[in-house]
């Protein structure tokens, strides 16, 4: 009985050389032919790194603290300020300031090429049905492919350290900017782009004065996730040559040191709540007003703020 | 003159089949068939119109009757399947992109029914998006959306934000934006529909007057009969797609074309419909301040009057002099010494209605000439046979649509 079901499984009959293949397709086909143009790809990112993981490093920690707090201030208000400063100097103080500048470099690298890959690729995706219909099971399968599966193939291409690590982290990271941006676009109300359209307005027109700044907070909110995926990924990255606090996390692991690797963990931790609390800040529409402008923002910070709209006209 | 705005044989259908389902159409089938055979819904069914300049066209119909989708066909926010439509003569339909959007940027503007503003811009900025998109600079734009905002009443909330506006403040705000580009063509669709009744009213009564002032050509969309009539030229009763009737405001509730207008119009109390110019007559005499009584009673009985109306030598209207006040008169007394002053005047277009609140039921109202002479009187007889007749043609038509 059981060997009469067993011929309805494939595996009765042998086994498919699935693995053979993409080994095939990556190491002798992907690997010889295209490994230049993926090391050219590599160039602007590796520039945008390098410049970045400089300039913050160079900030020494008290002016890099200052800014940090005005924007968690400006953005986020007085608490989270305060967090903001109490958690760089704790990460001062635990010794892990230059790898979480490195990180951060990391992490802001990635976000920078999602958000420049990812907001055209989302505007473009609203716009076309098939676009749409030919991202979603690309960005599915991103999303759900364990990141530890593409490591591999990225460091034959790519080879190892923390520009190959970035470059992880963007496929990881990307597919909620995309999501985002496309379906703020496509929430705009139908009605508005009508009455736009009826005004005369050209696609361009429509697009940049109508449907992406009502887009804006979800466009935002994607970015905040993305920066949230990016900073998960930073001890992934680590396996295969970023440094950073994911590599004092991977050490840590490496020599069951869990004080090492905790000491990692919390500056984690404590970036990804101080920009993940900038950013939602970020996306509310309340700070549209006249305190935009840099004197607005200065005579804010004086505690000079002019009244909200909303306070003025009494509702 | 040559329309403003016409329309031949246009025909929208939405649905998989257009072309068939036009010519199943032009065949005569009704809608419900064509949806049966092709799966297409006919929205926009023959629709042929004429617009006059600076009249305002009410498309009247029920929700469903394509009277949206006609006015969107008109700026070609809607394709339309087939047909002809011409402004100032020009072929919309032939029109390229770029011809298209010099149409929607210099000719026809939109009110919308749910307002469609911004929320991210203020006040100002909204009204000023036609003048954006056309390219005009920032201080000139401001400028005349300032002033089409005073036009509308908001001139104070220039730098609100939308949310900050009740509906009816909202939907000026659209009519601001409309009216600043100055559209020779103003298209509404529902503006009022969403605003309560007051707001509405008010509304409709600053549309004309706004309508004076900008000159524009109106095509009005309304489900609400009562508004077609205040503010229509003409009207179009639309059903199915197609029209039922266009006519004159008067028409449409004194002699409606089928059951279906009828059974609309029926509840419409039609001495507010009925004005005064309908029923005025010229071959009134007209009585001098120094006849006697006794030779004004004889005119009086001659013309099978009420009352006549007293004027000087220049036509101007002194007073008027009833039936019961020349019978307790002296024979020898002197017209201006019995007549009561001053005497009623009304507009042509005043509502039969308006004047029996007035509370003037028994003097005959004069119509004027644009020097202030009489052109016309309306003689209290006259006011009364036609509201009886009213009167019966509102009962009559109400056994008649129940039956």
């Amino acid at each position: 009985m059981t060997d009469f079901l067993s011929w309805l499984s494939p595996s009765h009959y042998g086994r498919l050389p699935f693995a053979d293949w993409v080994q095939w397709l990556v190491r002798d086909w992907l690997v010889p032919n295209f490994r230049p143009a993926f090391q050219a790809m590599q160039w602007p990112v590796d520039q945008v790194l390098r410049g970045l993981e400089a300039a913050l490093l160079a900030i020494p920690f008290p002016v890099f603290t200052l800014v940090l707090l005005l924007l968690a201030w400006r953005f986020a208000g007085r608490g989270v300020a305060l967090f903001t400063l109490v958690a760089m100097l704790f990460i001062d103080a635990i010794g892990v300031w230059a790898e979480t500048m490195t990180t951060l470099a990391m992490i802001l690298t990635a976000v920078f090429f999602c958000a420049i890959a990812g907001i055209p690729l989302g505007i473009w995706s609203a716009r076309s049905d098939r676009v749409a219909a030919t991202l979603r099971p690309v960005l599915d399968i991103m999303q759900t492919i364990p990141p530890f599966v593409y490591l591999v193939p990225i460091v034959m291409l790519f080879g190892v350290g923390m520009v190959p690590g970035v470059i992880a982290t963007i496929i990881f990271a990307l597919p909620p900017i995309i999501r985002l941006t496309s379906l703020g676009i496509r929430q705009v109300s139908e009605e508005l782009v009508e009455a736009a359209i009826a005004f005369g307005a050209t696609q361009r027109q429509i697009l940049f004065d109508v449907q992406i700044p009502l887009a804006m907070r979800t466009i935002m909110a994607g970015l905040n996730q993305t920066l949230m995926l990016a900073l998960s990924m930073a001890v992934i990255g680590a396996l295969i040559g970023a440094g950073g606090l994911g590599l004092t996390v991977y050490t840590g692991l490496g020599r069951l040191d869990v004080g090492r690797a905790a000491v990692g963990g919390v500056g984690i931790v404590l970036i990804a709540i101080v920009l993940d609390r900038i950013t939602q800040g970020l996306g509310d529409p309340s700070l549209r007003d006249g305190t935009w402008t840099f004197s607005g923002s200065v005579r804010r910070l004086l505690g000079l703020a002019p009244p909200r709209m909303q306070e003025k006209l009494g509702t | 003159m040559p329309a403003k705005l016409s329309m031949q044989g246009l025909y929208k259908v939405f649905g998989p089949a257009p072309e068939e389902a036009v010519e199943l159409a032009r065949g005569g089938s009704d809608k419900d068939e064509i949806y049966r055979r092709t799966g297409s819904v006919v929205a926009v069914n023959n629709v042929n119109l004429e617009v006059a300049a600076r009249e305002i066209f009410v498309v009247m119909g029920l929700s469903g009757s394509g009277k949206s989708t006609l006015v969107r066909c008109i700026n070609r926010l809607i394709e339309p399947t087939s047909g002809q439509l011409l402004i100032d003569g020009q072929d919309v339909l032939q029109a390229d992109e770029e011809g298209l959007r010099q149409l929607r940027l210099n000719k026809v503007s939109m009110v919308f029914q749910h307002f469609a503003l911004f929320p991210h811009r203020t006040v100002a900025e909204n009204a000023a998006y036609g003048l954006k998109v056309r390219g005009v600079g920032a201080a000139e734009r401001r400028a005349k959306a300032v002033e089409a905002l005073e036009a509308v009443g908001l001139g104070a909330w220039a730098d609100a934000l939308p949310a900050n506006l009740s509906g009816g403040m909202q939907q000026r705000v659209g009519l601001a934006r409309a009216l600043a580009v100055d559209p020779e063509i103003l298209l509404m669709d529902e503006p009022f529909s969403a605003l309560d009744p007051l707001i509405r009213r008010d509304m409709q009564n600053e549309l004309l007057a706004l309508q004076e002032r900008y000159a524009a050509t109106i095509v009005f969309i309304t489900h609400d009969l009562h508004e077609a009539l205040t503010l229509g030229s003409r009207i179009a009763i639309m059903r199915d797609g197609a029209f039922m009737q266009v006519g004159p405001p008067e028409e449409i509730v004194g002699a409606p074309a089928d059951d279906y207008v009828a059974n609309f119009t029926k509840e419409v109390d039609r001495s507010r419909v009925i004005t005064l110019g309908r029923i005025a007559r010229r071959d009134r005499p007209l009585l001098a301040p120094s006849e006697e009584a006794a030779a004004a009673s004889r005119k009086l009985q001659d013309a099978e009057v009420q009352g006549l109306l007293v004027a000087d030598s220049n036509g101007k209207p002194l007073g008027s002099v009833s039936a019961t006040a020349l019978l307790g008169a002296d024979p020898a007394a002197k017209v201006e010494d019995i007549m009561e002053r001053p005497a009623l005047t009304g507009e042509r277009d005043t509502p039969l209605a308006a004047v029996l609140e007035a509370g003037a039921l028994g003097a005959p109202v004069a119509l004027l000439d644009n020097q202030g002479r009489i052109d016309a009187s309306v003689d209290p007889g006259d006011l009364l046979s036609a509201l009886a007749a009213a009167r019966a043609e509102d009962q009559n038509l109400r056994v008649g649509g129940t039956a």
